[in-house]
């Protein structure tokens, strides 16, 4: 049997060459216009330029590659086929039931506790991991809205915006501390967000994503152009640190500084470390949070909502406030984020809140599994270490970065952790397989 | 008046290439029922390929204008095309059948790759070309304001108004068309009755990517200069355009489209220029906050 199934697969060698060849014609019209020929300025005129070489290779490449991946495909098919027949008892292994990834969280929870302590001399490692928990806390957020509710919001960006600016503002103009800011621009981001959802209760899908982009839009231009309050394209600058309970990390002057008060000698590191700290608490308060509104009734109605909305009606429940509250909640978190992300960086400016942070963001709750709280936090690494790792060859990191989404999204269009364990189960044995 | 008559035109002629992408969104939206987000992207291409075509043309000395755009158009509807089919091929047909997201993502990030080939293969700084279709005519002048049509304005919305009627044709009447249609309405139920689908959907992205290609030649023509960023501005505006007509919808795009250019020119003449991005996106949402599925779009009916 599996012998039969094999020989349907093979596929002749001409084929395969005819195959590569039609990929190869392919990539010539692909390449001509792009590789093969360009413009050069040349004293106020363009000129043309040829690269055939650079063509030619390009050509061969995808042929070879071609040949070589479908080779591998086939193989890689025959061989899963086979294995399937022979195992097709023992399918169906739960990934996300299996205590593994309970465990994978623990690790990885000690892992980011740890991780200051090993590599406190190394200010990039540090550095590195704040950005990707900044991302892991935009990325809970996010699916809240998206992963929970199954509201496509592609503007989230505009919330992280708030939080940043609201803090920016308050901090510069009236002096306010970290502390003090940060319920009130997570209060004002909430509020943004039941500004955004007030309007589009009735959209769904994508002009719902749509809305959200154009809100985004807008919420950036309004920044851009709005000098007075926002500093216009500058941004705000000098935006105080947050300081440990009063505390200000500061070499050592009159006032009580952190490092005079507990006895150690002043270091740079100490507010890295610090900030580190502070975004990890603020992402696992965030975890902790949206894992325990999942269980309260409105969490359900979110999780209900994504499923059927007119199932949701029919029992009586307000989609009118599940909605607002997906958004506000979401929101909320995301203006956190925000204000950490002026906190931290010092400088605010829009170039920071563009569509295609938006689209990160999305990236990673899609792409780590949308509702996985633990696939954020994978997808998160990969992205923002990609293009980290990818700094030697600089000009090729988006492109790299542009393509890695593609082909996770082929190789996994469920997400790396697709399985959705669900909130409630009907009977124990009963596997919810989406 | 002379300003607003001035606006007018300067609206209809961004209005006509925000329409011609448009149905591109809408067409793919209707058939696989993604926003493809390359799709701004595969216009800059196109727009690339212009520029690349009209240098070339000049070092031939061909200076005919009729025939060097009739060759620019030609060569960048072609080779686009198969920009638009790869992309299809590539980044969305391995993902038909998943989730609702996992194409979306895929655009974005076909997006973001399509922008930074371009960038690294073709220079990341603006390429002005050498003016092609110069001067026009003056209508009228008052108090010293003269209201004028340009010639590449006239060409903008001659080549749209014929496309439109083209595609419309054939859509309408050609067994493509029907095959399209037909896709739209139910897929499994297409392919049963003996249609390829695939092949159908890929057509589709084709001429998605045609008319984007036209687009990308006209603003070439019209502003004489591009970028490798072009794309996202365009994309975002055209894809408005889409859903305000009511996504799906042919002529609700065009309408979208030329509701976009004339908002935008008259914003920016009488309120603010800043804010004109603002006053499109206001007017969406308010748009679609008394008619959720667009001008034209047919209410979506869920039976349950």
């Amino acid at each position: 049997m599996s012998a039969l199934v094999l020989a349907h697969h093979r596929i002749s060698p001409t084929e395969r060459l005819k195959d590569a060849a039609a990929v190869a014609f392919i990539a010539l019209l692909l390449g001509i216009p792009m590789i093969g020929l360009t413009t050069i300025d040349q004293g106020g005129a363009l000129r043309i330029a040829t690269r055939w070489p650079a063509l030619l290779a390009f050509i061969a490449a995808c042929f070879v590659g071609r040949l070589l991946l479908r080779y591998g495909f086939d193989q890689l098919r025959a061989r899963k086929l086979a294995r399937e027949q022979a195992a097709a008892a023992v399918r169906d292994r739960n990934l996300a039931a299996s205590p593994l990834l309970t465990w994978v969280g623990w690790g990885a929870l000690g892992v980011s506790l740890a991780l200051p302590i090993v590599f406190t001399d190394n200010r990039y490692v540090v550095d590195t991991a704040t950005t990707v928990l900044i991302y892991v806390m935009l990325g809970w957020g996010l699916n809240v809205v998206v992963g929970l509710a199954g509201l496509l919001d592609l503007g989230y960006v505009a919330f992280y915006a708030v939080g940043a600016y609201t803090y920016g503002v308050l901090a510069t103009q009236l002096g306010w501390t970290f502390w003090q800011a940060l319920p009130v621009a997570g209060a004002m981001a909430a509020s943004f967000g039941i500004i955004l959802g007030w309007p589009t209760l009735r959209l769904r899908g994508d002009y719902l994503a749509i809305v959200t982009l154009g809100f985004g839009e807008i919420i950036r231009v309004i920044l851009v152009n709005w000098t007075e309050l926002s500093g216009g394209p500058n941004g705000i600058t000098s935006i105080p640190r947050p300081s440990f309970f009063g505390l200000p990390f500061k070499p050592p002057g009159d006032d009580p500084t952190f490092a005079s008060f507990f006895g150690l000698e002043y270091s740079p590191s100490h507010r890295i470390v610090f900030l580190y700290y502070l975004i990890l608490a603020l992402a696992l308060l965030t975890n902790l949070f949206v894992s325990r509104m999942r269980k309260l009734p409105i969490g359900r109605a979110w999780e209900a909502m994504r499923e059927d909305e007119i199932a949701c009606k029919a029992m009586g429940i307000n989609a009118r406030n599940v909605k607002l509250s997906a958004f506000a909640i979401g929101a909320m978190l995301g203006g956190f984020a925000g204000v950490f992300f002026a906190a931290r960086q010092g400088f605010i400016s829009p170039e920071s809140f563009t569509f295609n942070e938006s689209a990160i963001i999305l990236a990673i709750v899609v792409l780590g599994g949308m509702g996985s709280q633990l696939g954020v936090v994978l997808a998160s690494l990969v992205l923002v270490l990609l293009p980290e790792l990818g700094r030697d060859f600089a000009e090729y990191r988006m492109l790299l970065f542009g393509t890695a989404m593609i082909l996770i999204m082929i190789w996994k269009p469920g997400g790396i952790l697709a399985h959705r364990e669900p909130t409630l189960r009907y009977l124990a044995t009963t596997g919810d397989k989406r | 008046m002379a300003l607003a008559l001035q606006q007018l035109i300067n609206g209809l002629t961004l209005g006509a290439v925000y329409g011609l992408i448009a149905i591109g969104y809408t067409m793919v939206y209707g058939i696989i029922g993604m926003i493809n987000f390359a799709h701004g992207d595969i216009y800059m291409v196109s727009a690339f390929i212009a520029v690349t075509v009209f240098t070339l043309l000049a070092t031939f000395g061909i200076s005919s204008i009729p025939l060097s755009l009739l060759l620019v158009l030609l060569v960048a509807v072609l080779f686009t095309s198969v920009y638009g089919w790869t992309v299809e091929r590539t980044a969305y047909r391995p993902l038909r059948g998943s989730t609702r997201l996992a194409p979306l993502i895929s655009a974005i990030g076909m997006s973001i790759f399509l922008q930074n080939m371009v960038q690294l293969t073709q220079g990341a700084r603006v390429k002005p070309i050498a003016p092609v279709l110069v001067g026009g005519i003056d209508l009228l002048t008052v108090d010293g304001f003269t209201v004028r049509l340009a010639y590449s304005q006239i060409l903008i919305v001659l080549v749209t108004i014929a496309l439109m009627a083209g595609f419309t044709w054939l859509i309408t009447r050609t067994s493509f068309g029907r095959q399209q249609r037909s896709c739209e309405q139910d897929r499994t139920m297409t392919a049963l009755l003996g249609i390829n689908v695939d092949r159908t959907i890929s057509l589709t992205f084709m001429l998605g990517a045609a008319l984007a290609a036209v687009a990308g030649v006209m603003v070439t023509v019209y502003y004489g200069v591009v970028d490798f960023f072009i794309g996202f501005v365009a994309g975002i505006k055209a894809f408005t355009a889409a859903v305000l007509g009511g996504i799906g919808s042919l002529p609700g795009a065009m309408l979208g489209g030329l509701l976009i250019g004339l908002i935008e020119a008259f914003w920016a003449a009488y309120l603010s220029a800043e804010y004109k991005d603002v006053a499109t996106f206001s007017i969406l949402i308010l748009v679609l906050m008394f008619r959720p599925s667009g001008l034209l779009g047919r209410p979506e009916v869920e039976k349950v």
